[in-house]
């Protein structure tokens, strides 16, 4: 689905559903380097469960136009003007890294529009070491190929987890490849400079008022579970669930991670009868 | 007191260690045996890290790999452009099946980048070739015709079988899509028949449908699959799914699992195999060219060959296990030589461990007319050797062996 945010095409996967506003929608905020196809499994599942659905790609990244967003706190702002343009007043946000910094900030500054937060793989402070933020300058390519390794449980993939025949580690690394051919050059390292620079997270996490599900991967090296300890102490209403993956979770245990989703949807967005 | 009831019999020989996975509601995530058997699957994924692709399928045979490959970016009115230097099965795919179904090739000199681009149409929808030719013959330039096809918004699939990953990584060299016959060197032992078609996840189907208004099955809603648009489900991935999800279960040229498991065992010994075969290919070849009745040798490693400089560069691992010679006897030196081989066996299953010999005109190109063997290469007396893994002295010896009795006849 295309929409035009602040003039600008915004391409929203909605899980393989025409979209319905009138449903109850969960909006699914992918991370740096990447597109809403990080979420095509789950997108999926809540589609199919009745949910409206809505990845959308940031600008700047994969289909969408417009020049990417230098910050957490414009990013949060987007997405309200997002949801806004898309006719939804309330719903669950749910992202992954960078994206769920920027669900984290969207539900600060806007808490009536927010029913729950989901954030996976998330830390704060969501510090980016100054080598990889020099690689991602220098050799975006080199930074992607850091970055695809270390996103992934395993130094030897298992059993096709992402579907069968899939090489999870080569789309991990294909997309952000991909993402990066699309944008101006310094796309990784201006989303990583977002992620590294926030600063509002502890802030924000001790004035939610709704209640938030952690999603960790157990062997998450690009934001391990204990640099979530500020978030997780914070947020009055949390529950942390822990999987066992690296930090492309979605991938990794698509099926675990929708059932997390689908079961906190229930929950926040009061369709446990549906 | 009635305890819980354990499953019988019946029921564990069916299920136990594979219990439905109660999310999806699948069997352990594989569906359908046809499209996703799980011994197939782990080839498949296998074989797409060790090619840096993002998905694998396996497909009945090498040539089943092909159609599925070309099958999912073609349709009745559009066209290929194809290196003519291909092994007789996909000549007459190209040439004469497809054709039927509307699908027209052109076949260009792979050493002609103006060919190559010339012969591009508006309905145009990939660029073809072999990555490593049959008897050695030729050395595609992956980097040069990539190029060119991505200039146009198209990609470029190569037969991979001869090289295979690891003597030479296409889509390090900017090839998009590939296929092997694992019946080749992924196997390597004769012992099953199949293919596996990898998809790089490197070409940006969006981007050349959005100015071109190409690959619409891949970039518009799929009337069978309720709209689903492929290239938005998988950013990277929408030709392997839609190979599998279409291809594979339409056309039905699925592996048989059981060969998917012998060909899983030769590839555990793929790199220690390769290594070997081009050892030996190499004293070979010394010997060859030593033989006062050995008329010459191709082999892309030699300074003579055309594209030596080119496997320099792109196959500096090595140039396979393919050589060609042509016996300064002829024709009849040539039958003769065969006859005299023992250790040789006359098959065309090239990239075994077991050393063949083949006379293409007389087996694997019969149906190729003459002049376009030649154009190729291939002369009325040229022999193409796939060297296997018998010890190099034997080798040598057997070929003594042919040549003394191709001699004899002069």
């Amino acid at each position: 689905m295309l929409l035009d945010v602040h003039g600008a095409p915004v391409y929203c996967y909605t899980g393989g559903k025409v979209f319905d506003a009138r449903l109850p929608a969960i909006v699914l905020l992918h991370g740096a380097q990447n597109d809403h196809s990080v979420w095509t499994p789950q997108g999926r599942t809540l589609a199919e469960h009745g949910y409206a659905v809505l990845a959308p790609d940031l600008p700047g990244h994969g289909l969408s136009g417009g020049a990417a967003l230098t910050s957490v706190e414009a990013m949060a702002g987007w997405v309200l003007a997002l949801l806004a343009t898309a006719g939804v007043e309330r719903a669950m946000l749910v992202g992954h890294s960078m994206g769920a910094l920027v669900a984290l900030e969207a539900a600060h500054r806007a808490p009536q529009r927010v029913a729950g937060l989901a954030l996976l793989g998330a830390t704060y402070p969501m510090s980016v070491s100054a080598a990889l933020l020099a690689t991602a300058l220098e050799d975006e390519r080199a930074a992607i190929e850091l970055v695809a390794a270390w996103s992934h449980r395993d130094y030897l993939p298992g059993p096709s987890a992402a579907g069968p025949g899939v090489s999870a580690m080569n789309v991990s690394r294909r997309l952000m490849q991909r993402i990066g051919e699309r944008a101006p050059p310094g796309l990784l390292h201006t989303d990583f400079m977002a992620c590294d620079v926030y600063a509002n997270g502890a802030a924000a996490a001790a004035r939610l008022d709704c209640p938030v599900l952690f999603v960790q991967g157990r062997h998450d090296q690009m934001t391990p579970p204990r640099g979530a300890q500020g978030l997780t102490g914070a947020v009055r209403q949390a529950r942390v669930a822990s999987v066992d993956t690296g930090h492309a979770m979605m991938m990794e245990a698509p099926g675990e991670v929708g059932g997390l989703l689908l079961e906190f949807a229930a929950t926040v967005l009061n369709t446990a009868a549906q | 007191m009635s305890g819980p009831r354990t499953p019988g019999f019946d029921t564990l020989a069916l299920h136990a260690g594979s219990a439905p996975d109660r999310a999806s509601g699948a069997g352990a995530g594989h569906p359908l045996a046809s499209s996703a058997h799980p011994a197939n699957a782990l080839l498949e994924e296998r074989i797409a890290a060790l090619e840096g692709g993002v998905a694998g399928i396996a497909a009945a045979s090498g040539q089943a790999a092909m159609h599925l490959g070309l099958a999912t970016l073609v349709g009745a009115g559009e066209h290929i452009v194809a290196s003519r230097a291909l092994g007789g099965g996909a000549h007459h795919l190209l040439a004469h099946a497809l054709r039927r179904f509307g699908v027209d090739t052109t076949f260009v000199d792979p050493r002609d980048p103006a060919a190559w681009r010339a012969a591009i149409r508006p309905s145009t929808r990939l660029l073809f070739g072999e990555a490593l030719g049959e008897g050695g013959l030729d050395v595609l330039d992956i980097p040069a015709i990539a190029q060119l096809a991505h200039e146009h918004d198209l990609p470029l699939m190569v037969d991979a079988s001869l090289a295979t990953p690891s003597l030479q990584r296409p889509f390090d060299l900017g090839a998009d899509l590939l296929f092997h016959s694992a019946s080749a060197f992924l196997c390597g032992h004769g012992s099953a028949a199949g293919g596996v078609l990898v998809d790089g996840g490197t070409f940006d189907w969006q981007a050349a449908h959005a100015r071109s208004g190409r690959f619409a099955t891949l970039c518009e809603p799929a009337p069978g699959c309720n709209g689903m648009v492929y290239s938005e489900e998988s950013t990277v991935g929408a030709f392997a799914l839609h190979a599998r999800g279409e291809g594979l279960r339409d056309f039905g040229a699925a592996l048989d699992p059981h060969a998917a498991h012998a060909i899983l065992h030769g590839v555990e010994t793929l790199g220690l195999r390769m290594e070997r075969h081009v050892a030996t290919t190499r004293r070979v070849v010394d010997f060859l060219l030593s033989h006062p009745l050995v008329a010459s040798v191709a082999y892309p490693e030699l300074a003579s060959h055309p594209d030596h400089q080119l496997a320099q560069r792109i196959l500096p691992r090595g140039c396979g296990a393919g050589v060609s010679v042509e016996l300064t006897g002829g024709d009849a030196a040539g039958r003769r030589f065969v006859a005299g081989l023992r250790v040789f066996s006359r098959l065309a299953d090239g990239g075994r461990a077991r050393s063949l010999v083949v006379h293409p005109a007389s087996s694997t190109h019969w149906r190729a007319p003459a002049g376009q063997l030649a154009a190729g290469g291939v002369g009325e007396g040229t022999l193409h050797l796939s060297i296997g893994l018998e010890e190099a002295d034997d080798l040598i010896d057997d070929l003594k062996r042919g040549l003394k009795l191709a001699g004899k006849g002069a």
